[in-house]
């Protein structure tokens, strides 16, 4: 139990990824404290991790509300204690060919995928200094590093996630805090069911593992790099994508 | 020397591990003391959590000497 004593946040906690991620580091024996963006959501995350036996329980945030990432964060801190490790997983996807793309396709993206990597962090960042030890991962994608037709909104926010993880990873490694991205190729989660089957077939063929990835198989990394062994990984990206692109 | 100062002192000493005769009025955290810029924020909040006051950025990037924030502390407890 590695993780014993301290306090993770997970964003987008409800399903699939951060679903995973929570219940991956509750087994390594963190408190977890999943987000989700509504009441059922967050009464969910509750009967999933009581039911695994892991202390913690889900809260609302909707990372875009102003100044709810302080209120949830605050009532962390005062109920359990300051996040030890954060986990940025809460994302959405607005697709659209750039010509079709509206102002408001774009803002929602940048507004949900990237601003709160932001502000979460800065909040969080500032007790982690203080306990010398902290582990910020962010979920960014594989579509951040190769880009896809159809994602420029998404494939900015996620190259943008990769570059806020390697700037604060610089700024904050002295005081004992990495900070890393994890990159999912094709998941089988709720964002991908939507896809239709052929693209689905033609997106496997450049899959060497010929599948799709199980969201067990990105909490996996995440939680390794939450690991006090993982302490000497910092500003890295770690890609989980069945071969599709290697570094 | 007053209570505000000694205590500034003080953590001025654990935050930067320097030794205490280093620690003049005017020594610059940085300059003098070896200080980074995030050893700076860290500082500041030191002091903030120990007087019980939010300094404003724009204020803590004025305090760079142990003087300074003596006067900015005594400035808001006054």
């Amino acid at each position: 139990m590695s993780l014993q004593g301290k306090v993770a946040l997970v964003t987008g906690a409800t399903r699939g990824i951060g679903r995973a991620i929570a219940l991956s580091l509750g087994e390594q024996g963190a408190t977890v404290i999943g987000t989700a963006t509504s009441e059922n959501g967050a009464a969910a995350i509750s009967e999933y991790l009581q039911s695994a036996g892991i202390q913690g329980k889900g809260m609302v945030l909707n990372v875009t509300q102003e100044n709810a990432i302080d209120d949830v964060v605050t009532a962390i801190e005062s109920e359990f204690a300051a996040p030890d490790i954060l986990v940025n997983n809460a994302g959405i996807t607005r697709d659209n060919l750039l010509m079709r793309m509206k102002d408001e396709e774009w803002d929602d993206i940048i507004n949900t995928n990237l601003t709160p990597i932001f502000k979460l962090s800065k909040r969080c960042v500032r007790a982690m200094t203080k306990a010398r030890w902290g582990r910020i991962i962010n979920i960014t994608s594989v579509v951040g590093v190769m880009g896809n037709a159809g994602q420029t909104n998404y494939a900015a926010a996620k190259a943008g996630v990769i570059g806020f993880s390697k700037s604060l990873a610089r700024e904050v490694g002295a005081r004992g805090i990495t900070v890393n991205s994890v990159a999912p190729g094709f998941i089988d989660t709720d964002m991908t069911s939507g896809l239709p089957e052929a693209h689905k077939t033609a997106l496997l063929e450049q899959v060497p593992v010929k599948r799709l990835g199980e969201a067990e198989e990105i909490a996996a990394a995440v939680s390794f790099l939450a690991s006090p062994l993982a302490g000497y990984i910092t500003g890295e990206t770690l890609h989980v994508n069945g071969g599709m692109y290697m570094n | 020397m007053s209570d505000i100062e000694a205590r500034v002192k003080e953590i001025v000493v654990e935050q930067l591990g320097v030794n205490a005769d280093e620690v003049t009025a005017d020594a610059s955290f940085i300059d003098d003391l070896g200080a980074d810029s995030l050893d700076t924020v860290e500082l500041v909040m030191a002091l903030e959590e120990a007087f019980e006051c939010e300094i404003p950025d724009e204020e803590a990037e004025k305090i760079t000497t142990v003087k300074e924030a003596v006067a900015y502390i005594n400035s808001v407890q006054s």
